[in-house]
Order: structure tokens, then C-alpha cells, then sequence
């Protein structure tokens, strides 16, 4: 089996559900309860935050346990707007963001909020300038991801951080549900960031975990009222066996990165080289610094992209058309039509990607199989 | 940028006449103490300023912890190169151009400690300054409020080049103002306190009263996580926990109920002393502010005072609770102190004590007790622990916890 759809879902990894299971077993009382079972969970809960905190170079009082991606660019980008709505109403985002940043920007239109939907260039990246120009007064909130999910492409966060350092108040949110262990670190937690979301089964964790770091003295309407878990930002019993899990992953992510993030190159090279030998394919993602090491988008001209993963499946392969978030819905991917690519294009396009584990021998054994797949597509497609 | 030292210039220390050398000493043992996990690190206290080579060590971290430490005005990590000029240039383009970005002023300061160096400060300054301007499109020269100041210095040993200044945290070297006795509880109050004293140069030790099993063995974690949370600032403090569970049930049998708190703060307060004399402390600390609760009126510190002679210097006493609350939050002391554990100041609270309680009462009522055999019996049950940056004491279960993640 060889699994390169990894910005959909990661494997957990062994250690990391082994962690989940003893946590499960061995430390389940309630974080808040007074008694020394529940202070030995406590503990454990701030244990974890303090190994992510130190991981990402931040206080532990600005993380912040979610349950998914979604819920934590939800958690921003309400939280923002309700906590602002009276300095302003306008927020800013760029039209390739994930569903869960752009179905919540949509709500918030019908609640009386403006948004703002930048524009990408041919390589699906927002402009700077752009960004400048739609800036107002009323505005509260910049969201923009760090690297795109469907081609890869990497935002220029420092120089929309640098052009914020003048609009201080604006809350600067960057969902990096895709760019955490993928060598830009350091773009991703410029100090002019205020929020940024992270998803744990990205990373080899289980599911329903997440969390987002959120710079200290900035502040958020809290969406999920209770008993005030979370320093009151998100009330409910902390799932402690999944958060213990993925502080454990992103430890493992983040040791040797530097290594993984060359192999990751490594093999997405074989692939970029071999597949953009052939006339009919259209390749969107490059393999220079602007592109995340992991993500590779792009068609055979002419066959449905549903085709060719299903095709692929039959060799047990296992890709995705674009995003997993759209695919089974059938619309074309939001980023390529962002990006201007023809729609009768677009629907051809299929997403190959990567994570740490994956392997030279398995790139070449996908351009065997591509080969054999690109000669039968030809039959129907000349 | 790969720092090979930082460079520290001293505070008030410069204004201490004779008494400079001692100030700098104990600066330099308080920096290599806060410092003592980075086994690589050089430290040389001259008399103006201080050095310490990093070997290899990281700068960040290091300067982390420099920033707590008492009597440092600012620091300064800088590199160190060749006497070359040609390599200095370098160096001085590699380091600003990490920082570029449209419009940003700058200019040269050159020190020279060895006079022998073949150009003066003003050529230096020159040279250096021109080729940035040649190297670094769009960089500006600004001689007034520059965005940054470009610190060159020739010495014997090299060339330093630094280009930022980083406040430290100002105040007197911890130990040179001699010693007190902080009565810590587990509120937001004494390690303010507690800081606020160091800042001033107090070597402090942790009085802490407990009282099981009305208290936990959580609240005395607690006020040993909170002390820990305060070494940083001078390496270690020693803890001395107190026994008074005998002397808390004995007065609420045996004083009216008005007079509770009154009467249990005298006895803290004398146990104190007694701590204070045996150990050569000079004060006593403590976190009351005005008006705060009911021990907290003049008449009620007037009160509990009466039994001491010894001064009792309260830091925080003027300064309202979102201002202690501030500087909580700063040292990192608030979410500790906030952590809902019953200390021997809440569990035996009257529901209606004096606020304007008399001393000749609060006398008499003592003179029913036998004062002295519980203070004996207390002071032989106290303990003392030393403790360092970076103990813990909330997580017994750290390690093991560790083998999870």
C-alpha cells in the first residue's frame, strides 16, 4: 500500500496511540476535579501544553486545546468578530482558504459582517499589495492560511506581518493546518501573528484534536460556553488521552525536521520530474521554496481526476482530487479556479501528498504505475 | 544571527562608590548561579561591564534568563570577529540585513578600547557606515533616533559587533541589600512582594504556615511551586515551612471569634521574628496592601505589629489589586496563585472579624494561651528546603508523564 494522501489524514503513529491508550487507562479523572486524580490529569493536561508551547517557541498560556482544524479557524475568526464587531465589521481573507475559514466568513456575511476575498496570482499566492489595498478602517481581522491544502503554495506571511505592524489592533490569524513540520516554522510564528490553527491528525495524531496558539493579551469571544475549561476560550471536559497523543506527535514531527522536510523534497521531486515529462500533464505546483515540500497538484489533461484515483486505487495507491473536503461533493477545486485555471482543467486535477514516512521506492513505483495508467488514458484521450 | 557573546552594562551599581566591586561581585556569582545550566558559558565582570562568551550555548535562552536577573540596566548579544575591517563590514551587513526592511535608519558607533588599532573611531565609523550604505539598497543614515545603532567595539581580543540593546530587569543585585524574611501564603500578594523585595537587592527566605490536615498537601506544593517561580531572579531561595495546625485550633477554642485572625497573625508574625533572629534576617516581608480585607486596615496591622520590633516592610501596601495583579502576571506568580487551594489564612476566616480590632484586647486574649510552649512546639516542627530554578513541585508525576510525551 503506499498512502500519499497525507494532507487529508496522516496514520497515527504507534507511539502516539500507545500514548492515547495508557492515558486512557491510567489518568482519566477530570482535569477539574479537586482530588488528586483529578490533579494528576490537571497536571498531565498542562504538560502537554507546556512540551507544545516550548516546541513552537510560545507561553503556555497561549495554547489553546480544540477538537479539529475547523473548530480552531472558527474559533478565530467568530471569536474575533464577535468580540470586535464594535471597533468594526470588515475582515479580510483570501479566496484558496480551507471550507472551514470560508463557510465561516460566509455566516458572519449574514450576520452584517463585510469580507473581503483577495485574489491569487498563477501560483495560488495572495499579493501584499492586495492585502494593503483592502485595508479600512473598519477592518478587524486578516486571515491567510500558510501553505495552501490543494497545491501547496506558500503565503507570504512576513511581508503581510510586516504591512500589519502598522494596524496593531487588527487580529492577524494564519491557519497553518498544513504547514506545521514542513520546515517553515519560522514564517508561521512571526511575532506579528496573533492566532494561528493547528490540527492534530495532520500530524499523526488521532482524531478530534487540535489546538491553536493564541499571542498573549490578544482576546476572543469564547464560542463554546460552560465551565470555563480552557482559561474560559472553550468550555468542556479536555479530551486528555488525545491531547497527551499529540503533544507526543508533534515532538516526534518536529525532531530531525530538517531531515524529513529533504526527504519529503526528495521524493516529491521523483514524482514532479518524472509525471512533467509527459505532454499531457499540467502541473500547478513548483518545486522551489514558494511551494510546501509535501504537495503536489496536478492533471492529466482530458480525465476526470476522479478517474485517475480510483485508477490509482486499483494498484493500491491511494491520492485525491484536490482537497478531501470537496472531492466527494464533485465542485472543482476552490484554489484552481482561484488560480484562473479553466474549469475544464481543473476537474482533471488530482492532489499527491506526502508525509515523512513515505519513500523514494514508492515514487518510483507510482511512475510505473502512472505510465501504465497515462498509456490506457491515451486510448480515450487523443 | 550566531551571537559569541553578551555584552551587560550594570545599573545603579555605577553610582555605588566604594562599595562598586562587592556590588559587581555578587552581580557576577547571582548571574553565573541563574545561569549554571549552560555549562559552556564564560563569565568576566570587569568594572564597567560584564561579558559573558556563550560557546556555542543559545543566545535566546540565555538572554531569557538574563533579563530576570537584578542589577542589569541592558545587554547587548554581540559577535565577535577578526581585527579586520574588511571582515567587519562583513559581519555589520550580514547583521543589519536580517533586520531590513523599507526605510530603516541606522548609524555606526564605534568604541575603541585598544587605541593602537590603525584607524580611529571617526574613520572607522566611515568606513563601516559607507559600505552598508553601498551593500544595503534603501538603508538610510540617521545620526539623531536611528532605528538602529550599530555598535562596534575594538578590543585586544577581536572586534565586537552588537546592533541591539535589550532592557534588563534594572533594580540591585539580589544579596547586596542584605536579608529578609518573606511571610509567603498562596495568594496573588506575597511573591509580589517577594519580588519587589529582591528587586531592591533582599535576599529573601519563604516563611510559609501550614496547617494539615485543614490544608493539603496541594496548598504547600503550591507555595513551593510559587517560590520556584521566584528563583530565577537569584538562583535559589530556601523555603521554611512552619507547622501550625496546633496553634490555629487552640486559638479558635480559646479566642472570641472577632479576635481570631487578629490573634493568628500575631503568633505568624512572632514565629517570624524568631525565624528571622535564629537566621540573621534583618526585616520581615510580607504581601499586605491597604484595605484589601479585614487584617488589612491600619488599625488591624497596627494590632499585629504590636509584637514585633522588627521592621515590617510591606511592598505592595499602597498599590491597588489590578496593579499587583499586573506584576503577578508579569513574574508568571498569577495563575499559580489563583489555583483554588484553602491556605491557613482562608480556613479558619471568621465570618465577621474585627476590622478595627485593639491591641489591649487582642494582649488579653493572648493571655490565656500559653504563648510561648506553642511557639516552641512550632519553631521544632519547622523545615527547610532549598530551592532551585526549574524544581517542580505541582507534578510529582513529571517524569513519568514525560515518558508519555
Amino acid at each position: 500500500m503506499i498512502y500519499f494522501d497525507n494532507s487529508a489524514t496522516t496514520k497515527i503513529a504507534p507511539e502516539v496511540l500507545e500514548t492515547y491508550t495508557k492515558v486512557s487507562q491510567q489518568v482519566w479523572g477530570n482535569p477539574s476535579s479537586l482530588h488528586k486524580m483529578g490533579e494528576s490529569a490537571y497536571n498531565l493536561l498542562e504538560q502537554s501544553r507546556k512540551q507544545i508551547a516550548t516546541l513552537l517557541n510560545c507561553q503556555p498560556n497561549e495554547i489553546v486545546f480544540t477538537s479539529c482544524g475547523s473548530e480552531g479557524d472558527n474559533m478565530v475568526i467568530k471569536g474575533t468578530a464577535f468580540e470586535k464587531q464594535q471597533f468594526g465589521k470588515h475582515l479580510i481573507t483570501t479566496s484558496i482558504e480551507h471550507p472551514a475559514v470560508l463557510n465561516t466568513m460566509a455566516q458572519l456575511e449574514k450576520l452584517g459582517f463585510e469580507v473581503t476575498y483577495l485574489p491569487v496570482d498563477k501560483n495560488g499566492q495572495v499579493s501584499v499589495q492586495d492585502v494593503k489595498d483592502a485595508l479600512r478602517k473598519d477592518t478587524i481581522l486578516v486571515s491567510v492560511m500558510a501553505v495552501n491544502n490543494e497545491v501547496g503554495a506558500i503565503q507570504p506571511l512576513n511581508e503581510i506581518a510586516e504591512l500589519l505592524q502598522e494596524r496593531p489592533k487588527i487580529h492577524f490569524h494564519v491557519d497553518a493546518v498544513q504547514g506545521i513540520g514542513k520546515g517553515i516554522q519560522e514564517l508561521i510564528m512571526n511575532s506579528r501573528v496573533d492566532f494561528i490553527t493547528f490540527s492534530g491528525h495532520k500530524f499523526h495524531a488521532p482524531r478530534g484534536t487540535g489546538f491553536i496558539y493564541k499571542r498573549q493579551g490578544r482576546k476572543l469571544a469564547p464560542l463554546i460556553a460552560g465551565g470555563g475549561q480552557e482559561t474560559n476560550q472553550r468550555s468542556g471536559t479536555e479530551n486528555l488521552p488525545a491531547i497527551a497523543a499529540m503533544s507526543k506527535a508533534l515532538r516526534l514531527l518536529l525532531t530531525n525536521e530538517g531531515e524529513k522536510v529533504a526527504k519529503q523534497q526528495a521524493v516529491r521531486q521523483a514524482i514532479y520530474q518524472h509525471v512533467t515529462s509527459f505532454s499531457k500533464v499540467t502541473m500547478f505546483s513548483q518545486l522551489n521554496d514558494n511551494f510546501a515540500p509535501h504537495i503536489l497538484c496536478f492533471t492529466i489533461d482530458g480525465v476526470r481526476g476522479e478517474t485517475i484515483v480510483h485508477a490509482f486505487e486499483k494498484y493500491d495507491i491511494y491520492i485525491s482530487t484536490t482537497s478531501a473536503c470537496s472531492s466527494k461533493k464533485g465542485t472543482v477545486s476552490g484554489t484552481l479556479s482561484a488560480m484562473k485555471i479553466p474549469e475544464k482543467i481543473a476537474t482533471s486535477a488530482i492532489r499527491v501528498s506526502l508525509d515523512e514516512h513515505n519513500t523514494l521506492a514508492e515514487a518510483t513505483e507510482f511512475n510505473r504505475v502512472f505510465d501504465i495508467l497515462y498509456k490506457q488514458f491515451e486510448k480515450i484521450n487523443s | 544571527m550566531k551571537y559569541t557573546e553578551i555584552m551587560v552594562r550594570y545599573g545603579e551599581l555605577s553610582t555605588k562608590g566604594k562599595n562598586k566591586r562587592s556590588f559587581i561581585d555578587r552581580l557576577a556569582t547571582n548571574v553565573r548561579q541563574s545561569l549554571h545550566d549552560f555549562p559552556e558559558l564564560v563569565t568576566k565582570a570587569h568594572r564597567d561591564r560584564m561579558h559573558i562568551q556563550l560557546n556555542g550555548e543559545d543566545s535566546r535562552k540565555v538572554m531569557q534568563r538574563l533579563g530576570q536577573v537584578f542589577g542589569i540596566q541592558n545587554f547587548s548579544p554581540s559577535i565577535k570577529v577578526e581585527r579586520d575591517v574588511k571582515e567587519v563590514e562583513k559581519v555589520a551587513v550580514e547583521m543589519l540585513q536580517e533586520k531590513f526592511h523599507a526605510g530603516v535608519t541606522f548609524k555606526v558607533n564605534t568604541r575603541r578600547s585598544d587605541h593602537q588599532f590603525i584607524y580611529d573611531t571617526n574613520e572607522l565609523n566611515d568606513m563601516i557606515g559607507g559600505y552598508i550604505l553601498d551593500n544595503i539598497p534603501g538603508i538610510k543614515v540617521k545620526m539623531k533616533n536611528p532605528d538602529f545603532i550599530l555598535r562596534v567595539e575594538v578590543r585586544l581580543n577581536g572586534i565586537f559587533l552588537s546592533y541591539e540593546t535589550i532592557n534588563g530587569a534594572g533594580g540591585l543585585p539580589v544579596g547586596t541589600a542584605g536579608k529578609g524574611m518573606l511571610m509567603l501564603s498562596g495568594g496573588i500578594d506575597s511573591p509580589v512582594a517577594g519580588y519587589l523585595a529582591m528587586k531592591r537587592g533582599v535576599d529573601i527566605e519563604m516563611v510559609h504556615f501550614f496547617s494539615p490536615p485543614y490544608t493539603s498537601e496541594q496548598a504547600l506544593n503550591k507555595a513551593k511551586e510559587l517560590t520556584a517561580k521566584l528563583t530565577p531572579y537569584v538562583g535559589s531561595i530556601r523555603f521554611i515551612e512552619v507547622p501550625f495546625t496546633e496553634i490555629q485550633e487552640t486559638v479558635k477554642h480559646d479566642v472570641p471569634s472577632g479576635y481570631l485572625m487578629t490573634v493568628q497573625r500575631r503568633f505568624m508574625l512572632r514565629l517570624t521574628e524568631a525565624l528571622a533572629q535564629k537566621r540573621k534576617g534583618l526585616a520581615i516581608f510580607n504581601g499586605e496592601a491597604l484595605g484589601q480585607v479585614a487584617s488589612q486596615t491600619l488599625e488591624s496591622m497596627a494590632a499585629i505589629n504590636d509584637v514585633t520590633t522588627m521592621p515590617v516592610i510591606r511592598p505592595v501596601v499602597s498599590m491597588d489589586k489590578n496593579e499587583i495583579i499586573k506584576i503577578a502576571q508579569e513574574i508568571d506568580t498569577f495563575d499559580l496563585s489563583i489555583m483554588p487551594f484553602e491556605d491557613c489564612c482562608t480556613i479558619f476566616a471568621p465570618p465577621a472579624p474585627k476590622t478595627k480590632p485593639r491591641i489591649d484586647r487582642a494582649r488579653e486574649y493572648e493571655k490565656r494561651l500559653d504563648v510561648n510552649g506553642l511557639m516552641q512546639r512550632s519553631l521544632d516542627g519547622v523545615k527547610i528546603t532549598e530551592i532551585k530554578i526549574g524544581d517542580e513541585f505541582m507534578n510529582e508525576q513529571e517524569e513519568s508523564f514525560a515518558q508519555l510525551l
